[in-house]
């Protein structure tokens, strides 16, 4: 679980710098890097909940 | 003139470490206090060496040497490239060049020291010395000039327009490349250390562990000011080319959004709570000093009351999501205070911010670029690296230092001998 929202985050990252190559028009581009930012705010809310169950089965 | 304002405001940034290291003490308890102390000059210690010795060269400076490759028809500057160890001809005092880049090499000495702090707040009373001076090493000497260099030394944020036709990406007054790189180091640490012991019951319930001296806490808040307009002034000047005037403007924003972020916090715990929080309105001070930094020189004193405002909002909840919600145990509130609010601070530069050339829309782009770029790559990177070390020198004190608190454990004696008596510190469990 930490390892995929760890590969989500780097994925959003990813997704945000395709976003500035592929995309000349502004629009496209906001789109894209907010998407980018969407993936990456799944990877926070991953990582977070994954250490939340970590420390609950530590408990 | 510039230069040497410039170094006046640069001899008042280790009262921010000053300020910082006074609240994360504070905000612990007292069988830790000594070592929350020492902690600090540690991290603050081997931050120096290791960024003098060898991140100065890949932080870089705009202009300098640096690592590049070509790629979708960009050349991507991702890495600085100077020689280890300043060469002291380069940094020769006589020389304008040399002098401002002994100026810059001083700068984010004390800047990388200040984000080596930020997560000692949020291992408070559990991690231990030894990994703090080593996690400080490589905090100094991989992650901070590895940012650093993307935004304050000419590498491929900074220019954003040369490849994209974008705007570059602003942080005056290193609210992305100090706080947030802090506080993500900050959420690393919690993560890797858990909570302390009895902090959270079996249902998940968080018990209050409050702070043993609050009085310090504030204290560090108004050290914390000096420091902060040190810090924003000479970046300013160093990094965007701020003058005398523009310095002027940059010292009253950070009183002001400082003040507007401590007040909020303050008014928002006074409704909630029927009394105001002490720490939780130091809390939106420093929340207010981070969120304005990055819009120091670029926004109007009324736009730094409103980041302020809403940085000591948006930190008295997230601390509360984070503990009840999220199970963090921050005892500091470092990924709020810091991450959270540093975040805000570089969004608002992009919202608010006034400049000569570029679109809106186009500056609030670049400001999401760099949030994309701290939160996708750089907490990856930290969160890895705080793991893989937590592998070889174990962060968590033991089952006894739990109890024992870090200054018996570590240090072998207490901050306060004469004064505190603890009841369970030597009860066999």
């Amino acid at each position: 679980m930490r390892l995929v929202g760890c590969l989500l985050l780097v994925s959003g990252f990813f997704l945000v710098l395709a976003a500035l190559v592929l995309f000349p028009a502004p629009a496209m581009r906001i789109a894209f890097v907010a998407a980018g930012l969407g993936v990456e705010a799944l990877g926070v809310a991953l990582l977070t909940r994954a250490h939340t169950l970590l420390q609950k089965e530590q408990q | 003139m510039n230069l040497l304002l410039c170094l006046v405001c640069i001899m008042l940034i280790p009262l921010a470490s000053a300020g910082l290291g006074l609240i994360h003490q504070g905000l612990g308890r007292s069988r830790s206090a000594a070592h929350a102390m020492l902690a600090t000059l540690c991290a603050l210690g081997a931050s120096a060496i290791v960024f003098v010795a060898i991140g100065v060269s890949w932080t870089g400076v705009a202009g300098g040497a640096a690592h590049t490759f070509v790629g979708g028809g960009a050349h991507w500057n991702w890495l600085g490239a100077g020689p280890f160890f300043p060469n002291w001809v380069d940094l020769d005092p006589a020389d304008p060049a040399g002098f401002s880049r002994a100026l810059t090499l001083c700068l984010e000495m004390f800047a990388v020291g200040l984000a080596a702090i930020v997560p000692l707040s949020a291992g408070t009373d559990r991690w231990r010395l030894a990994p703090i001076c080593i996690a400080s090493a490589g905090l100094a000497g991989i992650v901070f000039p590895l940012f650093a260099h993307w935004v304050w030394g000419g590498g491929w944020l900074a220019q954003l327009e040369t490849n994209f036709g974008v705007p570059g990406f602003i942080d005056a007054g290193g609210a992305g490349v100090i706080q947030v790189v802090g506080g993500l180091m900050a959420v690393s640490v919690a993560w890797v250390l858990g909570p302390r012991r009895g902090k959270f019951a079996a249902d998940g319930l968080p018990a209050a562990i409050p702070g043993h001296n609050i009085v310090l806490v504030l204290f560090g808040c108004l050290l914390a000011l000096v420091g902060w307009i040190g810090l924003d002034s000479a970046s300013s000047i160093l990094f965007y080319g701020a003058g005398p005037q523009q310095v002027v403007w940059v010292v009253i924003n950070a009183v002001l959004s400082a003040s507007a972020g401590c007040l909020a916090a303050l008014v928002i715990t006074r409704t909630r709570y029927r009394k105001p929080d002490a720490s939780l309105s130091a809390n939106g001070w420093i929340a207010g000093l981070v969120a304005g930094s990055a819009s120091c020189a670029f926004v109007t004193p009324v736009v730094a009351i409103d980041i302020g405002v809403i940085a000591g909002v948006l930190v008295t909840y997230m601390i509360e999501v984070a503990e009840l919600r999220l199970q963090v145990d921050d005892p500091g509130g470092a990924v709020s205070v810091h991450a959270g609010a540093g975040l805000w601070g570089l969004i608002a530069v992009g919202l608010f911010g006034h400049f000569s050339a570029g679109t809106r829309g186009g500056h609030i782009l670049a400001q999401l670029v760099g949030v994309a770029a701290l939160l996708g790559f750089m907490l990856p990177l930290i969160y890895g690296g705080n793991l893989l070390l937590d592998r070889f020198v174990p962060y968590r004190v033991d089952n006894d230092g739990d109890w024992q608190g870090m200054d018996i454990r570590e240090l072998g004696a207490g901050a306060y001998p004469e004064f505190v008596v603890h009841a369970d510190e030597f009860v066999p469990r």
